[in-house]
């Protein structure tokens, strides 16, 4: 690590430039007390202290232009076309010591097994549900819990191969889970990009810290969609299948890949023949076995799901069901991204694992339980509450942000449907120093570490997409609600 | 293996990519070459100029006088115009951003450059300055892009259907700006007044081929020798017979990658035209009848761009389950 070094000749740029940082009662990544620096952070905090600020304004700037000319970019939805925004990048990085991610690492692995687990469970012999660990009508009211798959073996019972788990860092600096996002989380190019980038604007720093490479991704993911394909097959046709250029996460599926070395195809490229998928190339047609979708189970099969799809593939679940084909990650695994099933996943974790969990979850009130209900309800302007079926922070009420005339719709929402909607207490997400207004200041940050399944082993790479709430108080990373990233770096120790 | 197969959807994109990349140069290239020539000529003629200019690109021509300013604007930033530069670098980047697992970064970034820069200008801003350097970037960026494409991507199949896509449209494009000046091409007086000269003149710049006619020919302006090095060169990259020897050769590369027959319909099709352009004498040609030789040039690229599409990209799924 660096050494530190003396502070006198720069306290005033210092003063200037931290002068609007505030410490309140979330946990503070950077500082353990006002100006005071945690050891893991004190480089950085003195490298801060050295960097005029036009010096800082410039890496800004570049960093900026590499990612719009890189065409790093998502597509903002309702605005018009050719709307493509960076995702707002922020200079400073996150840093997680290596005890830190120890923890994290284990108790991410632990809970993915659990829930793959369960899914394999629920599907099949439902012994969570005959013991009553987890109510069944939970199950079956679920929004993506699909009846189609009921009996359907997938590839060596993997579920869940990709996953992108919300953590946030509660008060007392422990670590917690927000989100399992076990369908189709994004966003993994964003931590591979903010590294390239990083390394260019931080060379200094960067080695000199001893961060963690997360450059094996690509390689990772191969393996992991190789691990689904029928056994004795020593070069499957591995296909990332993306809804199109209008997506928003279009970019990181041409991205992922390019990283892969493997076809990005959209619906219209493939076809399903006597239960076999093809893809349609210059040279005829080419068989298809594993399918990295990034496409809604609800779009897969205009036959088997929704009838307006034209994202999809006419009679993909049919070969899929045959197991002509497999997909990562398997159809039906939304059941567990439900928000009120979270609510279970500790009793989850117990049930399959006969462990206590590593990662703690957040106290969650059920709306269909009466008590519960009441609680919440006279409580909204304190409480958190999400429709459980929506991720990307759409349907939504931050009860301390959030107006009476919100609260009232929220109520009656609650009282339509108590089935659709969970409470959570406002949790302050850690903040984290984020360079505005050209200044530092702190903001509210999340963690999406990104994890691999390949069955036999569970990988993560060492870091993660770190959002950012750009707006000062706001506690919404989402990119889509206006939210940025910065770099995440695990230290080696 | 996997890396081997080219999506037909991926091939329309990178074919139609360069088309219109190329489509946006010619135009520029005209309009830079047009906007010189029309400062040495009488007014009346200077809008006769504009006329052709619009039919060699393929655009309506439209009604009553045309000023510099709305003529430069449709064949600029006219969106409503599919074949203004703007239009055309939109639809290359749209078709690019389609493809962008199978171009280079350099490729992807570069264009996408070219794009935001078109997307933050107008002509309106341009004007006063004279679009002589917005003319120019365009062309040179498109320059670029093909040395950056030649220099970072594969030359596997996806290139090959890149260069089908640019010579297509060349001798396509060269062909209209022929058939558009084919009177003044075709006149039996040896004689040139002054505003034919000029016409020559501007034929020959706008294709580049100044310099070379005047490497080969000397100065001295001849209609047959101009025709001649437009149509049948072998070796100026302007010339049509350049474009269709590029076309022919990238079409039997692409049947050799896809393991097709050399004797499918399109590489018949584009070996009959490039033994045409290989054998035909340029006596033969204007005394048949300049016009209609180029009208067959035109409808035989038509012909070799639908059979490309046939054969790779929107065939039937019966006549394709070989492996």
């Amino acid at each position: 690590m660096v050494q530190l070094q003396s502070q006198s000749q720069s306290d005033d740029s210092t003063q200037k430039k931290f002068s609007s940082y505030t410490l309140s009662k979330a946990y503070d990544e950077m500082f353990e007390g006002m100006l005071k620096p945690r050891g893991h952070y004190a480089p950085l905090y003195h490298r801060l202290t050295e960097l005029p600020f036009d010096e800082l304004q410039r890496r800004q700037q570049a960093a900026d232009v590499d990612f719009l000319n890189q065409g790093i970019t998502f597509t903002v939805y309702g605005e018009d076309e050719g709307t493509e925004r960076i995702i707002p990048y922020d200079l400073l990085p996150r840093i997680i010591t290596a005890p830190e991610w120890d923890k994290v690492e284990r108790g991410l692995k632990q809970r993915i097994t659990a829930l793959n687990f369960f899914l394999e469970d629920i599907y099949h012999n439902a012994h969570i549900l005959k013991d009553k660990v987890v109510p069944q009508d939970l199950i079956f009211t679920c929004k993506h819990y699909r009846r189609e798959m009921r009996g359907v073996r997938v590839p060596r019972n993997i579920y869940v191969s990709v996953v992108g788990t919300d953590l946030i860092r509660m008060p007392d600096g422990e670590f917690a889970v927000l989100e399992d996002n076990l369908r189709v989380p994004s966003g993994v190019s964003y931590m591979l990009a903010n590294r390239q980038v990083m390394k260019r604007v931080f060379p200094r720093l960067f080695s000199d810290y001893g961060v963690r490479s997360v450059d094996n991704y690509g390689q990772a993911l191969l393996s992991t969609l190789q691990a689904l394909a029928p056994p004795g097959n020593s070069d499957p046709n591995i296909v990332v299948l993306t809804p199109g250029v209008f997506n928003s996460a279009y970019f990181e599926h041409a991205f992922l890949a390019r990283l892969m070395g493997v076809q990005l195809v959209e619906g219209r490229d493939l076809l399903v023949h006597d239960s076999v998928v093809y893809m349609r190339t210059t040279a005829g047609l080419k068989r298809v076995d594993v399918i990295y979708r990034r496409v809604d189970d609800d779009f897969m099969d205009p036959m088997a799901f929704r009838k307006d799809s034209s994202l999809g593939v006419t009679g993909l679940f049919n070969s899929y069901r045959s197991g002509n084909v497999a997909l990562a990650n398997a159809i039906g695994t939304g059941v567990a991204d439900d928000k009120a099933v979270y609510a279970y996943v500790p009793q989850i974790i117990r049930y399959y694992m006969d462990q206590d969990p590593i990662l703690d979850n957040i106290e969650t009130y059920l709306m269909e339980n009466a008590k519960q209900r009441d609680h919440a309800l006279n409580n909204l302007d304190k409480l958190v509450v999400k429709a459980v079926g929506e991720s990307g922070g759409y349907g939504m009420l931050v009860g301390p942000h959030s107006s009476k005339k919100e609260q009232e719709q929220f109520k009656r929402a609650i009282i339509a449907n108590p089935r659709n909607f969970i409470a959570q207490p406002t949790i302050s997400l850690s903040q984290a120093p984020c360079f505005v207004n050209n200044q530092v200041e702190a903001r509210h940050i999340d963690l999406r570490p990104y994890i691999l399944n390949s069955g036999n082993d569970v990988t993560i790479v060492p870091g993660g997409l770190t959002r950012v709430a750009l707006r000062r108080g706001s506690l919404v990373v989402n990119s889509s609600q206006g939210g940025g990233s910065k770099d995440t770096w695990v230290l080696y120790d | 293996m996997t890396n081997q197969l080219m999506l037909s959807n991926v091939a329309d994109n990178l074919y139609w990519m360069s088309r219109y990349l190329e489509r946006a140069e010619h135009t520029a290239r005209l309009l830079i070459v047009n906007l010189n020539i029309s400062l040495d000529m009488l007014p009346a003629n200077a809008q006769l100029q504009w006329a052709r200019l619009f039919k060699a690109l393929n655009v309506p021509v439209p009604e009553g006088d045309i000023d510099d300013f709305a003529a430069m604007e449709i064949l600029t930033f006219d969106r409503e115009n599919s074949n203004s530069i703007l239009s055309c670098i939109m639809s290359a980047r749209e078709n690019a951003r389609q493809v962008r697992a199978q171009i280079s970064s350099e490729m992807w970034e570069h264009l996408n450059e070219m794009f935001l820069n078109i997307k933050s200008t107008s002509l309106e801003k341009i004007w006063n300055a004279g679009p002589f350097t917005f003319l120019r970037e365009i062309r040179n960026g498109s320059h670029m892009f093909e040395g950056i494409t030649d220099s970072t991507m594969n030359h596997g199949e996806g290139w090959h259907f890149i260069q089908v896509g640019r010579f297509i449209e060349r001798a396509n494009g060269i062909a209209n700006l022929l058939a558009v000046h084919s009177d003044v091409l075709e006149d039996q007086n040896a004689d040139l007044d002054n505003e034919q000269y000029l016409e020559l003149l501007a034929v020959l710049k706008s294709c580049t081929a100044f310099e070379a006619y005047c490497k080969i020919y000397t100065a001295a302006f001849k209609r047959e020798r101009i025709t001649e090095l437009l149509l049948l060169n072998p070796e100026f990259p302007h010339s049509i017979r350049f474009a269709i020897d590029c076309v022919q050769s990238a079409l039997d590369n692409i049947a050799e990658a896809t393991d097709k027959r050399k004797t499918i319909r399109t590489n018949r099709l584009v070996g009959r035209l490039k033994a045409e352009l290989s054998f035909d004498m340029i006596d033969d040609v204007i005394s048949y009848d300049l016009g209609n030789y180029l009208n067959g040039i035109r409808q035989k690229c038509a012909e070799i761009h639908s059979s490309v599409n046939e054969t790779y990209i929107a065939y039937p799924v019966q006549s394709a389950l070989v492996f």
